[in-house]
């Protein structure tokens, strides 16, 4: 029991010392939602460049996706200011759509590649949209991999 | 505190709002001219309803009242919307993130000489081709997107703000901006429409004067003249208010439809940003008058970043002091005080005064001063300027 209860304290200790890395904003076609896809030199030994880059770039996707001005956001936007937006109490946007799908795609991707390798991505939602945040877990080699993926689902459950 | 009872996000927003519902509505802490604006638009519209709409409907047709009611519910839908919404408020950066971007901040300038001031906290992005400048937010402890603001009076930085406003009681920012351009619109509609109608009542009435005295000759019509006289009188008061809400309203309407023709805001107007003087063009217009309309007004709906609802998890409020007690950065500890603050009624009332010493240091650090006031500037815009609004476009 006591030895259980100092693990965890140990696990929570390295998540809070776990350094983060932030992939920032990629302003350069306006203020569309889009990340730099470039690897940060942090990451540069804990994953190749084409996984990080894969992930990135299917998250701009999905955010171009949201905000895509086509018939179908412009139906959306005249139909609920004919109802006065009361019809958003009871239907989902398109963009909150594609969140659902996000976090979906991150889950799935930090279990997949990500937690394996000590890393986890953080929802840029939770983040206020203006960073992925890459949480990096410093001594994988001690706790073994088991704790990091304990840690994961720890925080992917909030 | 108190087991079971659950700790939502919007009760640790460091910003200065006030917040309904358990964080359904988020407003700003001043409200009292809010409730003027409700107080007048609901107190015409009801003279309205009350003392023209009987006669018109009898005497012209029954659409029109049907037509202000549509019209009236659609405008305080719209003014609620507006009022209630977060208008894109930008969380703040936590403090693992503040000190990443400190960082950075530290790289890029080097090692300032002891006794000199740092460079000023800016970052250069091109924007379709054009270079934009990011201030350094020393409140929220980011460097602020572009387009977006920081708001004085709420104490939040807004993405795309565009002024706050203090007859919706709110920030108006990318998430409601929509709205309040329909509350101007339709507001506008409104008061033409009842100012209108009012004119065509009276004129009715006079037509039907010699109906009038030859019951006054008749004994017995005292109640009668009462209820004419209030009617008189319900009329000149709607009349005035009509007659100085249109000339500001609709005054207002014009501005940000000329505003949303050419996707500017009105902080940026205000700012003279794309003015041409310094040959900057606005990067974020499509220089399509339709397409600028269309992306504002029928653009996707953002959602709401600050997930007020959010549960606040538990081991957040255990590990947040220790995570604090680690960095070193002392302006972080302002933060985790906030965890501590438990009122659920009179959310973040407590808030301004421990924020206050973070506000304290960040003023001393540089010159954040004047750009903490700028913003305060658009907010003297929408209560009274709407008429030097109008003089400025009709000037041109």
């Amino acid at each position: 029991m006591a030895t259980e209860l100092q693990n965890l304290q140990d696990l929570r200790h390295t998540a809070s010392l776990a350094t983060k890395v932030f992939i920032q904003r990629d302003y350069s076609e306006g203020t569309i939602c889009k990340f730099h896809t470039k690897l940060p030199a942090e990451l540069s030994s804990r994953i190749e460049r084409t996984l990080f880059e894969d992930t990135v770039k299917t998250l701009n996707n999905y955010y171009a996706e949201a905000e895509k001005i086509s018939g179908q956001s412009y139906l959306e936007g005249c139909l609920a200011c004919v109802s006065a937006y009361i019809i958003f109490l009871c239907m989902e946007t398109r963009y909150e759509k594609v969140l659902k799908k996000i976090s979906m795609y991150i889950q799935e991707q930090n279990e997949n590649i990500y937690a394996p390798r000590g890393l986890l991505i953080t929802d840029p939602i939770e983040r206020g949209m203006r960073v992925i945040e890459i949480s990096v877990f410093e001594d994988r080699s001690s706790t073994g991999s088991s704790s990091s993926g304990s840690s994961v689902s720890g925080s992917s459950a909030r | 505190m108190i087991p079971k009872k659950v700790t939502r996000k919007w009760e640790k927003l460091p910003g200065k709002n006030t917040f309904c519902c358990d964080g359904r509505v988020m407003m700003a802490r001043q409200k009292g001219v809010f409730y003027l604006t409700l107080f007048l638009i609901i107190g015409t519209c009801s003279l309205f309803f009350a003392f023209e709409c009987p006669y018109l409907a009898v005497h012209l047709s029954a659409a029109i009242p049907v037509f202000a009611v549509v019209l009236f519910l659609f405008v305080m839908a719209m003014l609620l919307r507006t009022s209630f919404s977060d208008p894109g408020v930008l969380p703040r950066a936590l403090p693992e993130e503040a000190n990443f971007i400190e960082m950075e901040i530290e790289a890029a300038n080097g090692s300032v000489p002891a006794g000199q001031r740092p460079p000023p906290r800016i970052r250069n992005v091109q924007i379709n081709n054009q270079i934009v400048k990011l201030k350094y937010c020393y409140t929220c402890k980011i460097f602020r997107p572009p387009r977006a603001s920081h708001c004085s009076i709420c104490d939040n930085c807004v993405d795309r703000f565009d002024h706050h406003c203090p007859w919706v009681g709110n920030c108006v920012g990318k998430r409601n901006y929509r709205y309040f351009y329909l509350f101007t619109l339709s507001l506008s509609l409104l008061t033409i429409y009842i100012f209108a109608f009012d004119i065509v009542h009276v004129v009715l009435r006079s037509v039907d004067s010699g109906f009038v005295n030859t019951l006054k000759e008749t004994p017995g019509t005292l109640v009668f003249l009462c209820a004419i006289s209030l009617t008189v009188f319900s009329t000149v008061v709607e009349v005035l208010v009509c007659f100085f809400t249109l000339w500001s309203v609709v005054g207002l309407t014009g501005f940000h439809t000329y505003l949303i023709s050419l996707n500017q805001t009105t902080n940026e107007d205000i700012k003279g940003s794309w003015s041409g003087k310094n040959r900057i063009q606005n990067p974020y217009s499509h220089k399509n008058i339709i397409k600028n309309c269309c992306e504002v007004l029928c653009g996707p709906t953002y959602p709401s970043v600050l997930d007020r609802r959010g549960v606040m998890p538990e081991d957040l409020s255990v590990s947040a002091p220790s995570g604090a007690s680690d960095a070193t950065a002392t302006t972080n500890t302002p933060v985790p005080p906030n965890t501590k603050t438990t009122a659920p009624l009179i959310p973040n009332e407590h808030t301004p005064d421990e924020a206050k010493p973070s506000i304290a240091t960040a003023q001393k650090n540089t010159a954040s001063n004047p750009k903490e006031e700028k913003p305060s500037s658009p907010r003297d815009l929408s209560p009274k300027t709407p008429a030097p609004i109008v003089v400025k476009e009709s000037a041109h």
